[in-house]
């Protein structure tokens, strides 16, 4: 069985997807069990890809016994197992603190989260290791669709919220759809690596520049890259927690990986890509100033989060902009960074509002005393997102900023550094009204008791919250045993 | 729907009209892979001859389909292509390589069987999406 891991990792949430709703009606307990056991099982697989990946070099599967390009093929690569590792590792965690969301939830309900969650699971996953253009607009369609159901879970306003999310995600996938039509009509071919090889003498061609255009616009809107990001603060603000966890955790990243894996990979980081790698660059950096200056002007706890992950994505771009060996080194370190510590933050947001209903800054007062261990992984994070040493954030932004030194790119340089101030002054607000600040009298009548939460939703936090030192004190092996054979020149 | 909309004449027209479309969509799944047709196509007659009687007889239409049911076949539907996926790699195939299951001698007969269980499954999935957008619409909880 190992030599079909490739396809097993995407079908095996695929088919329990399906399962779930039956398995929801027979027993709840039932259904849960078999969520964490297939998430376990893909993550194990995904892992072990990965370790054979990086001794071996590439692994190619084909789908149906059909050699490429006429048959569709898994790729698994570093880039793409290590993603792989990533999203199934988060999905893993994210299953388990749904836990305690769902106790009360009707079966056919409970059923449901499960299938869309581990739908949007498989196609995510399904991105990460496919081989081909068109196959990754399919996951890509199922990983989305899934996601507005789940948005809309999260009751009344998350229904429009999730609307607005579909319209505005479905003209993003119909943009790279378009995109993806051009370089099929220039080329014949959907397959990734016949693409990159057919492309290379048509690089200047019209249809080529479109096809860049519409796919950076495409996934623009996917990853919220500045001006498209209107989507993202009502929908992170609004769905549910275990939800708003997953999305803002992995969503994002594995939309610029296809960015990535395009511009880099099929096109070869050079023609029209230069363009278009300059616009991403400055949608950045735009981006990481206007989504921490909206980040402080928040009251919301979530949505204070949800413009945070906005100026965060825009840290990804600019590292990939720069496409010097450092950038994109950074650019890969800050999405593994960004989504062990959104996920930590947002579960923390989540177990916040979910045991006391309190979700604006101000009623933080005192929460360190009533919820000690969350907040302590709330200010494990906060600290990697500032990007203080010996956390995870420290490196990805130390790398990105000599990436920027070494491409001369100093308006870079200096976004880089003001957004990290702008990042303290936005987190301190909380620190300090959860460590420092006292109750009034008044304010003492108003919030009062909560505990800790139960051990369901704590452990993958407390996960999370290792992890951010972990990965800081380790990024330098991170970055040598598996980023740097994720590059586009490191690759066999 | 507080009135069903039914008269002699719809009644006895949908009455005929029901195994025709029934017996159509058997064909437009199974002779798919030759001609225009195959399990989207057979998938909506499906559901059209079940929509069709609810919309004659209103909630007391003595035959159709559920809308927990509807839930349920479109999901064993779409489990059938994955669960067809996934035999293929037990019989020693990659993924969806029909080719490999023990149907027969001949390898183009057996991949053809294999699609049209690929297509069964399909045309089950497409009729039970389609049913619960219906019951969805109509908004009834039963």
């Amino acid at each position: 069985m190992t030599e079909h891991t490739p396809a097993l990792i995407v079908l095996v949430p695929l088919v329990s997807a399906l399962l779930l709703p039956i398995l929801a009606l027979v027993s709840k307990v039932l259904a849960r069990g078999w969520t964490l056991v297939a998430l376990l099982g893909t993550h194990a697989g995904s892992v072990s890809t990965l370790i054979y990946v990086l001794a071996n070099g590439r692994w190619h599967y084909y789908l149906g016994g059909w050699a490429p390009p006429w048959g569709i093929e898994y790729v698994l690569d570093p880039l793409g197992a290590g993603m792989a590792t990533l999203v199934s590792f988060l999905a893993l965690l994210v299953a388990f603190y749904s836990g305690p969301y769902l106790k009360d939830a009707a079966p056919l309900k409970t059923g449901s989260f499960y299938a869309l969650f581990l739908l949007v699971t498989a196609g995510l996953l399904g991105m990460v290791v496919t081989g081909d253009v068109f196959n990754l607009f399919v996951f890509l369609e199922i990983s989305a669709l899934a996601t507005y159901g789940l948005v809309a879970m999260g009751g009344h306003r998350a229904t429009v919220a999730a609307f607005r999310y579909l319209i505005v995600g479905t003209i993003g996938a119909t943009f790279y759809l378009l995109g993806i039509g051009y370089l099929y009509a220039v080329t014949g071919t959907l397959n990734m690596a016949d693409l990159a090889e057919r492309i290379m003498p048509l690089l200047n061609s019209q249809a080529v520049v479109v096809a860049v255009a519409l796919i950076l616009a495409g996934f623009g809107i996917k990853m919220a890259l500045f001006p498209l990001h209107g989507w993202l603060p009502d929908t992170y603000a609004y769905a549910p927690a275990p939800v708003t966890t997953f999305i803002s955790a992995v969503m994002g990243k594995v939309a610029i990986y296809v960015l990535y894996r395009v511009f880099y990979f099929i096109l070869g980081g050079t023609g029209p890509v230069l363009p278009a790698l300059t616009v991403l660059g400055w949608a950045g950096a735009v981006g990481i100033l206007a989504g921490s200056l909206m980040a402080i002007a928040q009251r919301d706890f979530w949505r204070m989060l949800a413009y945070s992950s906005i100026a965060q994505m825009g840290y990804i771009a600019v590292g990939l902009s720069l496409g010097n060996m450092m950038g994109i080194t950074g650019a890969l370190l800050h999405i593994l960074n960004h989504a062990v510590v959104k996920g930590g933050l947002f579960m923390v947001a989540g177990g916040v509002f979910w045991r006391t209903g309190i979700r604006d800054i101000p009623s933080f007062i005192q929460m360190s005393r009533r919820m000690p261990m969350s907040m302590a992984v709330f200010v494990a994070a906060a600290l990697s997102m500032i990007g203080i040493p010996p956390t995870v954030g420290f490196f990805s932004k130390w790398y990105l900023v000599l990436a920027s030194i070494e491409a001369s790119a100093w308006p870079f340089v200096i976004v880089i550094v003001v957004s990290s101030l702008l990042n303290a002054v936005y987190f301190f607000r909380i620190i300090e009204n959860s460590y420092l600040r006292f109750r009034t009298a008044e304010e003492d009548e108003v919030a009062v008791g909560g505990t800790e939460l139960p051990a369901t939703m704590l452990v993958p936090m407390v996960v999370l919250g290792v992890a951010v030192f972990m990965l800081g004190v380790l990024s330098g092996e991170v970055v040598t045993n598996i980023i740097s054979f994720a590059l586009p020149w490191g690759t066999q | 729907m507080k009135p069903p909309f039914g008269s002699i004449i719809l009644d006895a027209a949908f009455r005929l009209m029901i195994p025709f479309i029934l017996l159509f969509a058997v064909y437009v799944l199974v002779h798919g892979h030759y001609s225009p047709g195959g399990g989207f196509q057979a998938g909506v007659l499906f559901a059209v001859s079940v929509i069709l009687v609810r919309l004659v007889h209103g909630r007391d239409a003595a035959w159709g389909v559920s809308r927990k049911g509807a839930v349920i076949l479109a999901c064993l539907g779409t489990f059938i292509f994955g669960g067809i996926g996934l035999l293929t790699v037990i019989f020693g195939g990659n993924v969806l390589d029909y080719g490999a299951l023990p149907l027969g001698p001949h390898e183009a007969e057996v991949r053809a069987m294999g699609t049209l269980g690929i297509e069964i499954g399909v045309t089950i999935a497409v009729m039970g999406v389609i049913l619960t957008i219906f019951y969805a619409m109509i908004g009834k909880e039963d």
